[in-house]
């Protein structure tokens, strides 16, 4: 794990392995709890293969009581917790660490309830995403976020990262389409937030364990907002001799007070790789290629094409299709949808990033990222969810050349330049271990003080999840320390940090 | 007597807090001043008044974003959306009619603080659904960002998302960037007269589980229907609203059509006479003018919501109606007195949350105005306040009792 810092392990916890392990199974018995080398492997890393690291201990428990057990357990003798869906994150979410406990959540693999009258499900945080769908299609519904792990990642994992997807402009992230958790707390305490109503009441904490990547609570069932799928989607696919023109195609389209079900960007390396590997027709001779995708009724798709097809042409579009069919539109998004595998196959390894930038920053990025290119000797394949501004980079390189060094400055700066021009570290992966260094680029530290301030109030030890996101660890007593001149502290029964 | 501070930017802002916290006085964080009183009633020392923190700071179209600085008049920034072709999708409601105060006076710092969403909450979500960032000041007097400028961010903790509906007691917004989106060309309505409360569940559920995309769906019982003039009706009614492209439209009017065919025979309100009937939903207009009774706003699931609102009207004297397909109701007590346990009683069945919108003074400081909290939940909010406000500056009491 080179350049990686894990907070240091605890010795202490270390050295009482063989107890921890007995306490446990006390809780979650028979195969519930792994702590032979051999069967902990698999867990040893998530979507981020480049890092490795042997948990613990692995629990897997089956029942809220059972993860409240652990989790006080834990918080009562010290002991950190990283909490696992189904391992996909990008980031290193999950990443273990030697001294903690890894809690994976397989187990929760149920749909608890389905409720078409109010338009909802209720899931454990186990069922994948795709899970949900399948659920509730016999009756036309469908839920909305689509990240491209779908079939595999799990809705508890999309809770902790605030997943998105292709169809995110229109339809939302994660956390447009949650209305309710169960929560356990590091102390093993559960509270419920939200339900079958569209808005929690209280605090908008639902929102802040939205996205948090593990560190503020172990989610244990989930209320999803279901909707009814479109009658009909449609897409456009429409080849551009520059990406800005492409750039400007996007924009026009929105300008017009469209608002597409998902607009794809790809570049010229992305185009050759997907189309190499799938040979679904995408034309070879353009600098980008848009699919862009209408849904709703028939009437109003068979419009919208016609706009959206004449302000192509109106962005010099040198090539356009318009599918005529189902298989037709898959066939378009097919190219996309294997874009990561395809440029894996012309690149022993690449990483993807997951920048987001202001739109009208396209040219500029995609010509500094060129410049980037040649400055670290490294190849770049874009591919670009152009309606919210959301680029996934993928730098081909090749660890056995001793390339991944530069492959991680190459991500690093990009993502600085994402900052520079406007936007953000990531749009949908998380910081997990990935980004967190990075923080200081978009966050000061007053800014990252009252973020980790937060996380005191659920946790105040530090021990759920702990050296994802935040750059440095830092005491809650250090953080929560205050000069006070005058005046009486309006809390007398709260503990201070 | 209350002291007046007055700020007009962020320095300022910041300055405001530290005085207040090396005083030992605690601030009521004003906007323009269109719902104080909203929550319970305060009890605070000096007024931090930010109408003059105002103005419009970045708005690109193109990109679907807008800043404001946190005393921003809301009008001011619809106005300039609607010269675009855009809106603010979640339809801030406007409490002023409602609370005795004037129309359009609201700043967008409000309009965020209080998370307010109108009819269009179905479809597109409330304003914490379109936080995409802010800079604020908390109660520890340090001037703090979170989130950004681009709709799709995962940066960290969504604290534009946790401020929105805090109503002032985390942190005094000082600007705040939310996404926009284009007005749909067209609107029409679909009105369903004479139905039962639980025909009106049913048709409502059977609208929004069709995929006519209804962005407004309201049950309006006969005397509130009367008060709606464009609605030209004394009886109960569905209202469903429809928006979008003009082929759209009249292509998802069909099929509401037949969606509802199993409940009786339908009428359409045309285009021009359609905002106004949702702009009364949206502001509460059928109770307006009913001097100082209490007005209770329930959110339940929505399935729920019509024989629940026949059920309260009912028991309490009082009346009621639907807004966001059942799960919003809008209760209107015939005195001033709130009930609190007896409106909560009602509603724990149905799972959801009461909260006590007007009523006098003395009633909001005797009951509880939000929902009380399990004591957990109750101990892990107390504690986020106090990561932001650990002395109990900002909006002491605003919420609940000792926070």
């Amino acid at each position: 794990m080179t350049g990686l810092r894990l907070p240091e392990a605890d010795a202490g916890v270390l050295a009482r392995r063989e107890e921890i392990v007995a306490a446990l199974r006390g809780i979650v018995p028979g195969e519930g709890v792994i702590d032979r080398e051999r069967e902990m492997r698999p867990y040893e890393s998530d979507g981020l293969t480049a890092y490795r690291q042997l948990p613990l201990v692995v629990v897997l428990p089956s029942n809220t009581e059972q993860v409240s057990q652990v989790l006080r357990y834990c918080h009562a003798n010290g002991i950190r917790v990283v909490p696992r869906g189904a391992g996909t994150s990008l980031s290193g979410g999950a990443l273990p660490l030697s001294d903690a406990v890894l809690l994976g959540m397989g187990k929760f693999n149920r749909v608890l309830d389905i409720d078409f009258p109010n338009r909802c499900a209720v899931a454990q945080p186990g069922v994948t995403n795709l899970g949900i769908t399948k659920a509730v299609e016999h009756e036309g519904f469908y839920y909305a976020p689509d990240p491209s792990s779908q079939i595999a990642c799990t809705i508890g994992g999309n809770v902790g990262e605030n997943s998105g997807g292709v169809h995110c402009l229109k339809y939302g992230l994660t956390t447009n389409n949650v209305l309710g958790v169960e929560l356990v707390l590091i102390t093993g305490e559960v509270v419920r937030l939200g339900g079958k109503h569209l808005d929690a009441g209280g605090l908008e904490l639902l929102s802040v364990i939205i996205g948090s990547e593990g560190l503020l609570g172990v989610v244990t069932e989930v209320t999803v907002r279901l909707l009814k799928k479109p009658d009909t989607a449609r897409a456009v696919l429409v080849g551009f001799p520059t990406s800005e023109d492409a750039g400007e195609c996007v924009a026009r389209t929105i300008g017009a007070g469209i608002i597409p079900a998902g607009i794809e960007m790809m570049d010229r390396d992305a185009i050759a790789a997907a189309e190499a590997f799938v040979n679904v027709g995408y034309p070879l001779d353009v600098e980008a290629l848009l699919i862009i995708e209408l849904d709703g009724p028939e009437a109003e798709c068979a419009h919208l094409l016609g706009e959206v097809s004449a302000i192509a042409q109106g962005c010099n579009a040198t090539t356009l299709r318009v599918s005529n069919s189902e298989e037709e539109r898959l066939g378009f998004w097919a190219g996309r949808k294997a874009a990561f595998p395809a440029v894996g196959r012309i690149s022993p390894d690449y990483l993807c990033m997951d920048g987001t930038i202001p739109r009208k920053a396209l040219p500029l990025v995609l010509s500094r990222m060129r410049e980037l290119s040649e400055k670290h000797g490294l190849r770049c394949a874009n591919v670009f969810h152009a309606g919210d501004g959301n680029l996934h980079p993928l730098i081909l390189y090749d660890a056995n050349k001793g390339e991944m060094d530069a492959a991680e400055e190459f991500g690093a700066d990009i993502l600085r330049l994402c900052v520079e021009v406007g936007g953000v570290l990531t749009g949908e992966h998380g910081v997990g271990v990935e980004k967190r260094d990075l923080m200081p680029e978009m966050f000061d530290e007053v800014d990252l003080a009252h973020q980790q301030r937060l996380k005191c109030a659920f946790d105040a030890e530090g021990l759920l999840n702990p050296g994802k996101v935040f750059p440095t660890l830092h005491r809650c007593a250090e953080l929560g320390r205050m000069h006070v001149s005058g005046g009486q502290l309006p809390f007398p029964d709260l503990p201070r940090f | 007597m209350t002291d007046v501070v007055k700020v007009a930017d962020e320095a300022g802002l910041v300055e405001a807090v530290r005085a207040a916290i090396e005083a030992g006085k605690t601030l009521d964080v004003c906007g323009r001043g269109s719902k104080r009183d909203l929550g319970r009633p305060g009890q605070t020392d000096w007024t931090l008044d930010l109408s003059a923190l105002a103005g419009v700071t970045l708005y690109e179209p193109e990109e679907l974003i807008l800043s404001a600085k946190g005393g921003t008049p809301v009008a001011e920034i619809e106005a300039m959306l609607k010269e675009r072709g855009q809106m603010l999708a979640f339809e801030p409601l406007d409490y002023g009619p409602l609370l005795g105060g004037a129309e359009a006076a609201g700043s967008i710092g409000g309009v965020v603080a209080c998370n307010l969403a109108g009819p269009r909450r179905i479809s597109h979500g409330a304003a914490r659904d379109h936080a995409l960032g802010a800079r604020a000041v908390s109660g520890r007097a340090e001037a703090f960002k979170s989130g950004g400028r681009v709709v799709k961010n995962v940066t960290g903790y969504d604290l534009p998302r946790l401020l929105a509906g805090s109503y002032g007691t985390l942190a005094v917004l000082s600007e705040f960037t939310l996404k926009v989106l284009p007005r749909p060309p067209m609107e029409e309505t679909v009105v369903l007269p004479g139905v039962s409360p639980e025909a009106a569940a049913k048709a409502l559920s059977a609208a929004m589980g069709s995929s006519c995309e209804v962005s407004g769906a309201a049950y309006l019982p006969g005397p509130v229907a009367a008060r709606i003039p464009e609605l030209k009706l004394d009886v109960p009614a569905v209202v469903l609203r429809l928006e979008g492209f003009e082929p759209s439209v009249r292509a998802r009017r069909a099929m509401m059509i037949s969606v509802l065919m199993p409940f009786g025979g339908v009428e359409v309100v045309e285009t021009a006479a359609s905002p106004g009937l949702w702009a009364s939903i949206r502001d509460v207009r059928p109770f307006v003018g009913t001097g100082a009774r209490a007005v209770w706003r329930l959110s339940t699931a929505p399935a729920a919501g019509p024989a629940l609102a026949a059920r309260l009207a009912e028991q309490f004297k009082g009346e009621t109606f639907c807004d966001w397909a059942g799960g919003l109701i809008w209760l209107l007590m015939p005195g001033e007195a709130s009930e609190a346990d007896k409106v909560r009683a009602a509603l724990a069945p149905h799972g959801g949350h009461a909260t006590l919108v007007r009523a006098t003074s003395a009633e909001r400081a005797a009951v509880p105005v939000f929902q009380p909290m399990e004591p957990t939940l109750a101990a892990l909010t107390q504690r986020v306040k106090a990561s932001f406000d650990p002395m109990g500056v900002l909006n002491p009491g605003r919420m609940y009792a000792g926070m």
